[in-house]
């Protein structure tokens, strides 16, 4: 049987969005296939920070190209995701993350962020909401936020406009080879195929390669989350601290924001069901503690979202290995910051372009060696 | 002494459903706390008197219910704002010494309702509100909220609030009430059901009907205008479906406009340890599944009162008390014969109630020509300003749920929770595409109630905060 896509795309978040998105500009006929509603797992519900100090330093170089895709949105992707650019301070409170923080600082300016490092005044001068006691900050000026709960209107206005034909709330059951291509088999019972195939499933792209026989174990953190009531400006940067486990910005509306990836429970089969109270009170008094004029808030609301972590903390990018035209991308951490960029270069390599920058093969983290399938 | 942190059976809202599931638990031998963020038991219905003024029109009710509770077993934590509820069952609460946390094995959810109100033009306005705020403001300090009133909207509270409000001495200027007279006839013989009930009905309808108060049946709100403040109601006869007619449309003078088109089941605890709920009108809206003792999906999670599904207060106490022994045998307090007799008498009388309730939910629920007449430029959302208009919009942009409607628009992200607007959205967005039921309602999240960032951090000291491990570099 004739494929009826060129391309489907199984997974609607900022990996799954883009690939799509840029193959179908490129003419492909595309279709992309999810279980839920576009962009409600991570790339929906994640904190939009978009900075380079808590960035992987092998993805420094991605996550670089990804600022500048954010950045301008409004010009490639035609429409806004609520992209502020600022400031971004990453603080250091006591010896030991003075420590942390100038060598995490160094390394990641090797490898291309421009990242300083500023005493106490300097600090203060540029973000006046911070409170006493820093020792140390790292200052990157290409730093910013997004307002991620926009990214499924922002990309699926996108999407629409390309011809990708959007199959939402559609959970894909199996995908098997087909007619030189792929058949992929919906829970309703009805098959779409296609002449080519990417995963982009997040935590779920482990069941997925299941379905090309493949084991790759896929960590599931569970991130949690908390956003105040609306306040008068208390903050004008992105704050975080050494150790990654803060994040924090205000947002134009008066919203703050407060991450830094503390942990709640759940799993992949039932989401984040649960934030764990003491979590968040820690990782709330963190945020009190850099800036002060936040305890004058509520908090309104707290949640938690899945985030894929492989085996060696870096993504998967690239062909399905022994499988024609199969390709998995995802577990990219930071990956709403670095996504576009990782997702755009894995675009180019579905287009016959050569990527500007290398993939992340999946090989590597093959659980089991890959079972060769003729083509 | 036994832990004062840990209790066999926890029991959140102290109206009459929490503390007859309490008073049921405590007897039959469990360890029960009662939470409540009042400073007094009693719940809306008994709101505890706070001035000389409140105190003369208390219900008798109220103060048996307090001082049965004072006489039992059971440990009182009022005051308390519950933020979080984690863990089956870790209870995170705030209250005058700061944050507290008790486990507890079992959890009565007994939370009560909030109220609904059909948006209309100019409904934000200073001086629109509630008829339970109205209700609150008369019970706690005997209050008149206003001198020309109008009480407008659905169901025996209108009639209630009006009497009391002339009770209290104040100028009620129009009754304006959704129900026509055939639909009050229609309910009559349910009502009759209970007889003590229709009385008291009657009577606030002699008080009524004493002080020579317009009342208008069949009609609705369909307007508030006013420069800062109200100063005038529209009001509009309903067709049969609930259509306002905008031709005969007319003014009243009021400075004080009390409305309310029913309840809706205030069940987050439920929604947020991801219990399966149904969406059910009859009973407000989005309830918990539950068994005929309350037992929800979750195991040891119980529901009971009008947080389970409005109901009213007689039934409240019934399903309450039925929670409360079912929780009791589960944990192996009680036998299940006993609990087996004392349920079956409770059921014969929940049978009663249920047509009776019925009746009263008929009368209370929000008409569909009401929901289809909101116009487009209305607020529905008015913690983050989202309008009708704005609703729709997220649905061409291929929103089928509210949870997605919620992040295209803010719809429901404000202070409230999206108490006020959830109902209401639901409805428009089931009027585009799809059911109740497919539309959904918003993810259950934690807080419970919004709570200041500085009473949950308390003081501390920096080094004592549990960071976990950096992230890998």
């Amino acid at each position: 049987m004739i494929p009826s896509y060129d391309l489907a795309v199984v997974g609607a978040g900022v990996h799954g969005g883009t690939v799509a998105l840029l193959c179908a500009r490129a003419g492909l006929k595309t279709v992309l296939v999810e279980r839920g509603d576009l962009f409600r797992e991570a790339s929906g519900v994640n904190a939009g920070t978009l900075t380079m100090q808590m960035t992987r330093v092998a993805l420094i170089p991605y996550a670089l190209r990804a600022h500048a895709m954010w950045a301008s949105a409004r010009d490639w992707l035609g429409h806004d995701v609520g992209v502020v650019v600022c400031d971004g301070l990453s603080l250091a409170f006591t010896e030991g993350e003075e420590e942390l923080l100038a060598y995490r600082a160094g390394r990641r300016r090797e490898a291309g962020a421009p990242i300083e490092l500023v005493g106490p005044a300097r600090a203060a001068e540029i973000e006046p909401g911070l409170g006493p006691g820093v020792r140390l900050a790292g200052y990157c000026r290409v730093d910013g936020f997004a307002n991620a709960y926009l990214s499924g209107l922002a990309y699926g206005a996108a999407l629409r406009e390309a011809g990708v034909a959007i199959r939402d709330n559609t959970p894909v059951t199996a995908v098997e080879p087909s007619g030189g291509g792929y058949a992929l088999t919906t829970k309703t019972g009805e098959t779409i195929r296609a002449r080519r195939i990417v995963l982009a499933g997040g935590v779920w792209l482990e069941p997925m390669l299941s379905w090309f026989g493949l084991r790759v174990p896929i960590k599931v953190l569970v991130n949690q989350l908390g956003v105040t009531e609306r306040m008068a400006p208390v903050m004008r940067t992105v704050v975080g601290i050494a150790s990654g486990l803060l994040s924090l910005k205000q947002y134009p509306h008066g919203t703050v924001v407060i991450g830094g990836g503390w942990q709640g429970r759940g799993d992949r089969e039932r989401g984040g069901v649960e934030l764990a109270p003491e979590s968040l009170i820690g990782n709330i008094r963190l945020a009190c503690h850099a800036v002060p004029g936040l305890a004058a808030s509520r908090l309104a609301r707290a949640w938690a979202g899945l985030e894929a972590e492989t085996a060696d903390a870096l993504p998967i990018a690239g062909p399905i290995p022994g499988h024609e035209d199969a390709y998995a991308i995802g577990s990219v951490h930071s990956g709403y910051t670095s996504g576009p960029y990782i997702a755009a270069l894995l675009a180019d390599r579905i287009l016959g372009r050569e990527p500007a920058l290398p993939l992340f093969p999946l090989d590597r983290l093959l659980a089991e060696p890959a079972p060769t399938v003729p083509a | 002494m036994s832990d004062p942190t840990v209790f066999d059976l926890a029991v959140i809202g102290a109206g009459p459903a929490g503390c007859a599931a309490a008073i049921a638990a405590a007897e039959a031998g469990a360890r029960v706390v009662l939470f409540d963020e009042q400073e007094e038991a009693g719940g809306q219905i008994y709101r505890a008197p706070r001035t000389p003024a409140g105190r003369a029109c208390v219900e008798r009710d109220g103060e048996t219910l307090r001082s049965t509770l004072a006489a039992s077993d059971v440990a009182l934590r009022l005051g308390r704002r519950i933020w979080s509820v984690t863990e089956r069952f870790r209870i995170d609460a705030l209250g005058p010494d700061g944050p507290e946390t008790v486990r507890a094995q079992a959890l009565v959810a007994a939370t009560g309702a909030y109220e609904r109100i059909v948006p209309f033009p100019g409904w934000t306005l200073p001086g629109v509100i509630g008829l339970a705020a109205a209700t609150v403001l008369l019970k706690t300090e005997g209050r008149v909220p206003g001198r020309r009133i109008v009480v407008a909207g659905a169901g025996p509270l209108l009639a209630a609030v009006a009497a009391k409000i002339l009770a209290a001495g104040g100028c009620v200027v129009g009754l304006v009430d959704v129900s026509s007279p055939a639909d009050w006839l229609r309910a009559t013989p349910r009502l009759a059901t209970k007889p003590s009930l229709l009385a008291q009905g009657a009577a606030w309808a002699a008080r009524i009907a004493a002080a020579r108060v317009p009342v208008l049946f069949g009609h609705a709100v369909v307007a508030a205008e006013g420069e800062t403040a109200l100063t005038r109601v529209g009001v509009a006869p309903l067709s049969r479906n609930g259509a306002p007619d905008l031709a005969r449309l007319r003014w009243e003078e009021a400075d004080v406009m009390a409305v309310g088109n029913g309840l809706v089941p205030g069940g987050e605890i439920a929604k947020v340890l991801r219990a399966e709920h149904v969406h059910v009108p009859e009973r407000g809206g989005w309830v918990p599944k539950r068994d005929r003792w309350g037992r929800t999906t979750i195991p040891r999670l119980y529901a009971a009162g009008d947080g389970a599904g409005i109901a009213g207060a007689g039934p409240a106490a019934r399903t309450g008390r039925l929670a409360g022994l079912a929780a009791a045998h589960d944990l192996g307090f009680s036998g299940a014969e006993a609990v087996e007799v004392a349920g079956r008498t409770a059921f014969r009388e929940a049978g009663r109630d249920r047509r009776f309730s019925d009746a009263v939910s008929r009368l209370m629920m929000p008409r569909a020509g009401q929901i289809a007449a909101v116009p487009a430029e209305t607020v529905v959302c008015r913690c983050e300003d989202v309008t009708r208009a704005e609703i729709e919009e997220a649905v061409q942009a291929g929103a089928r749920t509210l949870d997605q409607v919620k992040a295209f628009t803010r719809c429901g992200m404000g202070p409230c929770q999206g108490r006020m607007c959830g109902e209401t959205a639901g409805d428009i967005v089931t009027l585009q595409v799809g059911t109740r039921g497919a539309v959904g309602w918003w993810t259950g999240r934690p807080p419970l109630r919004p709570v200041p960032l500085a009473d949950l951090v308390g003081t501390f000291d920096y080094g004592d905060i549990p960071v976990p491990k950096p992230a890998p570099l």
